[in-house]
């Protein structure tokens, strides 16, 4: 089959490899018959994410059809059957996964051994990730092998065109639940930093949440232009001031909820001077991650507010002020997604007409071409905010 | 390097068979060869100073070959990293420095004037390569000029936004995990 395949730094290819088989009697194989390339591939496109190996297969956003079962999946999964893959793979009976935390299974990571040190303890497995999450093959391919297959699925209806179900994987929840670690109120204001495709479905999931105003920060117009299309105010951080208008917004009191929908690849630039000694530290291996968006959400945020940062971080960041948050009481939550947490409240919801997530796709590619649109994507060119390969 | 990648995967998972065509445009790749070069000669000029006037019949400017040994590592870096047009220009402005101070031994009297000489015209030469490297990858890897896509129709609501606010605010309770608000 052909598949993306990770060689090295900003060096991916649409490689053939061979065809994924069944392992474990909860496996189930997967014909792809739509994908999608994430903000979070762009840190593996980097390399700022550890532990990636040539020859990985990347992509975490999948669906297709089910071609092949294991046979211990318990009926609960057949061929035939059309379901969406969420990123995080999971087991379904470990005592996280029984209180919803499916980020941290304590069973689906096979790397157990190399997280656990690198972790403290071990997260769950994820599909086209690093081997800290048991380097799983990805679902940027034709075919997709799923570990616990009889949990880690979400069935889906026939009749709905993928591209509004696709989300379901990854970014739908995950900007829900960035939006609902905010326990948003009818008073509050939330603020968004980063208008790509997370950032998106934070401000769609906020709205729906009942915020007061949502207020949407990035710095190239198309994305802002989605940002406003969704209802949320929108500040460009290169011609204004974020903290002076987020204040502005909320009679000077900051924002009570700050999502952080950027994570480690912050824009660097001179307006922000942090931003440049982050880069010359990250390219020095002196720290891991640019924080700026970390630091200027503490700044801004109302004391005894909340911190929600779906954004991904991979390691050690430097001038975090802990202190600044300390003082004010902040509240932070984060994490990779618990998908399935949330994959049925929202598949009704789309059901329902409430939202439709096809909103942001702006590029439907051959998987062929995907190479080529993941540099597209990184480059921020073509106005591409989301990209669906169809293998 | 294939068949090394495949022996760390698990009997089920998927082997490389054929590679195809890679993300990176022959700019990037370009810039890869230039900023290992620009390590290379970098740390030559670091550990090898002495040798280098010598060559040059410019004795004395050890300290400063050794100054321009850290910078070309500099550049190396950059130019290897994502931000690699950054490291691509300050490669061309190390270029320039170069040529200024090989002119130097030029004037007067130079028992080594003609390895003086090759040198300028190597340096030369890759500095038109470095611009032309530069350029490149700047035209790869640029936002078009064309005007950024309005996308203010796609509210991703089907009844509109005046209609989604608050909708799922009844139908949806917080978990007691992600609680934030205390009771008024
Ligand atoms: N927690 C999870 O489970 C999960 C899931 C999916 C994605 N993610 C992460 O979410 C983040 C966003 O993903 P995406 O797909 O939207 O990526 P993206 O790269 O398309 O979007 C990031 C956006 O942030 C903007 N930005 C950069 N610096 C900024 C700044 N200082 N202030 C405001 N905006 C800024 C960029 O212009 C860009 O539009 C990534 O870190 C990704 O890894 C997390
Ligand atoms: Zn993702
Ligand atoms: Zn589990």
């Amino acid at each position: 089959m052909r598949a993306l395949v990770w060689h090295g730094k900003e060096d991916i290819r649409c490689d053939t490899v061979s065809d994924p088989e069944i392992e474990d009697p909860r496996d189930a194989i997967i014909k792809v018959t739509s994908c999608a390339i994430c903000g979070s591939d762009l840190h593996l496109f980097h390399n700022l994410v550890p532990a990636m190996m040539p020859g990985d297969i990347m992509g975490h956003e999948a669906m297709g059809e089910v071609v092949e079962t294991g046979s211990g999946l318990n009926g609960k999964l057949k061929k035939g059957d059309r379901v969406v893959v969420p990123f995080t793979i999971f087991c379904g009976e470990c005592e996280q996964c029984r209180r919803g935390n499916y980020s941290v299974c304590e069973k689906s990571n096979r790397r157990k051994d190399l997280a656990d040190k690198v972790f403290g303890h071990a997260t769950a497995g994820l599909f086209g990730y690093t081997h800290l999450t048991g380097g799983y093959p990805g679902g940027q391919a034709e075919y997709l092998r799923v570990p616990f297959a009889d949990a880690t699925h979400i069935k889906v209806p026939e009749g709905i065109s993928d591209e509004k179900l696709l989300f379901l994987s990854d970014i739908f929840p995950t900007g829900w639940q960035a939006a609902v670690q905010c326990d948003i109120q009818p008073t509050d204001t939330v603020a968004i930093w980063g208008c790509g495709p997370v950032g998106q479905m934070a401000i769609r999931s906020a709205i729906l949440l009942g915020a007061r105003q949502v207020v949407a920060i990035d710095c190239l117009p198309e994305r802002l232009s989605m940002a406003q299309a969704g209802g949320a105010i929108t500040i460009d951080f290169k011609t204004e001031s974020v903290i002076e208008r987020l204040d502005e917004l909320t009679g000077g009191k900051g924002p009570e909820k700050c999502i952080d929908a950027v994570g480690m690849e912050s824009h660097v630039s001179m307006a922000q001077p942090d931003t440049i000694m982050d880069r010359a530290m990250q390219m020095m291996m002196m720290e891991n991650d640019r924080p700026h968006v970390l630091r200027e959400m503490i700044y801004v945020c109302r004391p005894a507010g909340v911190i929600s940062i779906p954004g991904v971080y991979s390691g050690l960041v430097d001038k975090l002020p802990i202190g600044m948050a300390m003082n004010k009481g902040l509240t932070f939550r984060m994490g990779q997604t618990h998908v399935n947490r949330w994959t049925d409240d929202l598949l009704r919801r789309i059901e329902e007409g409430q939202i439709d997530p096809s909103f942001v796709i702006t590029h439907t590619v051959r998987l062929e071409d995907g190479p080529e649109m993941y540099r597209v994507f990184r480059d921020k060119q073509d106005s591409c905010i989301k990209v669906v390969l169809k293998p | 390097m294939t068949s090394l990648s495949n022996l760390v995967r698990s009997k089920g998972d998927p082997k490389i068979i054929r590679s195809g065509p890679s993300s990176l445009p022959a700019s990037d790749r370009m810039a890869r060869n230039l900023g290992w070069f620009s390590i290379a000669l970098g740390v030559t000029e670091l550990v090898a100073a002495a040798s280098i006037t010598r060559a040059l019949g410019m004795p004395g400017r050890e300290g400063l070959v050794r100054s321009f040994g850290l910078r070309e590592i500099a550049s190396g870096f950059l130019s290897l990293s994502v931000d690699k047009k950054a490291g691509l220009w300050s490669r061309v402005a190390g270029d320039l420095l170069d040529l200024a101070v090989l002119r130097e031994g030029l004037r007067g009297f130079n028992p080594r004037r003609s390895t003086v000489s090759t040198a300028i015209i190597m340096v030369a030469g890759i500095t038109v390569i470095d611009i032309l490297t530069a350029k490149a990858a700047g035209a790869v890897h640029a936002r078009s000029d064309l005007k950024p896509a309005d996308y203010g129709r796609r509210t991703g609501f089907p009844s509109g936004v005046t209609a989604a606010r608050g909708r799922a605010a009844e139908s949806f309770t917080t978990p007691r995990d992600m609680r934030a608000e205390l009771p008024r």
